[in-house]
């Protein structure tokens, strides 16, 4: 009974918020739909560790839904590299869920928590359905479930600019997705399969067509508006900025992460690195778009009035390096991909946690009035700084982890004009994280703004920033539990084996 | 709408067939076309015709808004727990084969009983939605 309840986990992991989804609205008080979300997400989390355990230990799962055999029924596999998204999408989500009361609690009123933590849950339920499923179909419907439900929370947010910021990710969203399914459905007239497994063999075949060229095209381009890869990225500055801090921290951490994953397992499983890379210039192209967004990003970010849509335009920029990594098509580029992936959503979970924290306190984002914070805030300013280093990649945080990981692989590629561009955009980073640690400690506080009660965020807040932020420092500290993974995820990813 | 006595007797004549209809798409919907989807839009159709009609307020009373908070969520439920309920009894998620005697049967329950979920939630939620549409406006719109 106990096998297989742990041979269920695969489903489980998906399941058990998809239903505790139905039960937050049914229970409807806030407390009772917060304890519920807790539970929910913490058990997620456990389930995720274990599969994560089994994945290194046992090699890849399989799990039939339905007991169909694939390739005719729905085929979930988790193999070594998206075990690894996996536990970031379910450890954020659980490290979010004891940070949501108390931010929520002040953005929205009360009688429409319970529907916040209901869309959290069906957002995080797609999430991880993308990175478990190996069915090109279903990861379309789950792209959908956490779309739709991510439109809703970021139109949630407490200002009425939320709506346009929301309507304007719908759209652009909608195309993405739109697209991606065109590309799906160009690669099932070609084959006849939705399967990842069985289409990475039948597709060599019809390689050499148009209708293969373009559900390449579509596929890519679709999950590029997801992943706000530059020039798709327009979406993102306003929908971070407007979105609950809560759920910012959550979206920001996983679903651009998410996005970028569906993008590397169709270019690496599904279509093949020799295909889109040999064939086709697709990585001239990334690598183009990727140097593009992590100065052009980098440099509109220093500008920025407003701490959420700094940092948001900071996520354009690192995007930029996690697509470089696996444009360069090798083991030690995708490897550090999938090292910035985790790192940067660490990073920019507990950096938008505590603008989350100061935003509970003062109510405002933006820089001026969080002028001299650090005195009245000190915990929170200094886990914005410390997050802060690990962004720019100072030693000893997850950042230069990621930062020397992609280095090296750029080097050993022999990009050195790409290697200068990524030491740039790091300056830049410099400039712009300066910029905020300037207004928190080295400038007074507003004589008006500090009419406000002065004082730190709640516990639960600061306990969760400060959780990401020592995860980014033990990171950056001890990596090799870290790189052994990813490498091994890269080298099985690009070695051929799912 | 008070004075247009047709529209009022057509209407009241014509929501039970869509009713019944709409439980026949739902309940035969293995065998023929149809199913969940299909049945919940037709269910709720023949409510939107009653609200639109003798006015939203009557379909208010008739289903109030926290009956279908309600009954949406026991549809994803209903859906969900069929699947638990294969896991339980030994299967993978949704594998019908392990609810009856034999998989045939097994396949069959499974497909009413999970289709049933779907038809609940869909007709709920469009329900929800003209409610939330037809309230725009007004002050008093508490809990959709």
């Amino acid at each position: 009974m106990i096998a297989h309840f742990v041979s269920q986990f695969p489903i489980l992991v998906v399941v058990v918020p998809l239903l505790t989804m139905p039960l937050v609205v049914l229970a409807h008080r806030a407390f009772a739909a917060w304890a519920l979300y807790l539970a929910c997400t913490w058990a997620v989390f456990a389930m995720a560790c274990a599969l994560f355990a089994r994945v290194a230990t046992h090699g890849p799962i399989d799990y039939a839904v339905g007991g169909w055999a694939p390739p005719f029924g729905i085929e979930l596999v988790i193999d070594s590299f998206n075990a690894v998204v996996l536990l970031l999408v379910a450890g954020m989500a659980a490290i979010n869920s004891i940070y949501a009361r108390a931010s929520l609690a002040r953005e929205i009123e009360p009688e429409r928590l319970y529907l916040v933590y209901a869309l959290m849950l069906a957002c995080l339920a797609g999430l991880i359905g993308i990175t478990v499923t190996g069915d090109a179909f279903n990861l379309f419907v789950f792209l959908e479930i956490s779309s739709l439900s991510s439109y809703a929370l970021i139109a949630m947010g407490p200002k009425r600019r939320a709506l346009l910021s929301s309507f304007q990710y719908l759209i652009m969203g909608t195309v993405g997705g739109t697209f991606l399914l065109i590309g799906v459905g160009l690669a099932y007239m070609m084959t006849g399969t939705l399967n990842m497994a069985d289409l990475a063999t039948r597709l060599p075949a019809v390689f050499d067509t148009r209708t293969c060229q373009a559900a390449l095209a579509f596929i890519v381009v679709g999950l590029s508006l997801k992943a706000a890869l530059f020039p798709a990225h327009i979406w993102l500055p306003n929908a971070y900025t407007y979105a609950p801090s809560s759920v910012t921290a959550f979206i920001a951490a996983t679903s651009t992460k998410v996005a970028v994953y569906a993008l590397i397992r169709f270019v690496f499983t599904v279509f093949g690195a020799s295909y889109a890379f040999e064939q086709l210039p697709l990585n001239q192209v990334l690598l183009g778009l990727s140097a593009i967004a992590m100065i052009a990003a980098s440099l509109a970010a220093i500008f920025q009035t407003d701490v959420k849509r700094l940092l948001a335009w900071s996520s354009v920029a690192q995007m930029g390096y996690i697509v470089t990594g696996f444009a360069l098509a090798s083991t030690a580029g995708l490897s550090a991909s999938l090292v910035h992936i985790v790192n940067h959503g660490l990073i920019k979970g507990a950096l938008f946690m505590a603008v989350g924290a100061m935003a509970w306190r003062t109510r405002t984002t933006s820089i001026n009035d969080l002028a001299g914070l650090g005195r009245t805030m000190p915990f929170t300013s200094a886990a914005f700084v410390v997050g802060g280093l690990s962004l720019i990649g100072v030693p000893a945080t997850a950042g230069f982890i990621s930062k020397w990981a992609l280095l090296s692989a750029i080097l050993a590629a022999g990009h050195y004009l790409i290697a200068a561009l990524v030491l740039i955009a790091s300056l830049l980073a410099v400039i712009y994280v300066g910029k905020v640690v300037e207004a928190l400690y080295f400038r007074p506080r507003d004589a008006e703004a500090s009419n406000h009660d002065a004082g730190e965020a709640p516990l639960a807040m600061q306990i969760a920033t400060w959780a990401l932020i020592a995860l980014n420092v033990a990171i950056g500290l001890h990596a090799s539990p870290e790189l052994t993974a990813t490498g091994r995820a890269a080298h099985a990813l690009i070695g051929g084996g799912a | 709408m008070r004075e247009h006595t047709v529209l009022r007797v057509v209407a009241q004549l014509i929501i039970p067939p869509i009713l019944i209809f709409a439980l026949y798409v739902q309940f035969h919907g293995d065998y023929s076309p149809g199913g969940g989807f299909q049945a919940g839009v037709i269910g709720a159709s023949a409510i939107i015709l009653y609200g639109l009609i003798f006015g939203v307020e009557a379909a208010r009373r008739a289903i109030p808004p926290t009956a279908l908070r309600i009954t949406a969520s026991l549809g994803v439920l209903i859906y969900g727990g069929t699947g638990v309920a294969t896991m339980l009894a030994g299967g993978n998620f949704l594998d019908y084969d392990v609810l009856a005697h034999d998989p045939i049967h097994g396949q069959h329950y499974g497909l009413l009983i999970v289709e049933f979920g779907v038809g609940v939630t869909v007709a709920s939620i469009m329900i929800a939605i003209f409610y939330v549409f037809a309230g725009r406006g007004r002050v008093e719109d508490r809990d959709t």
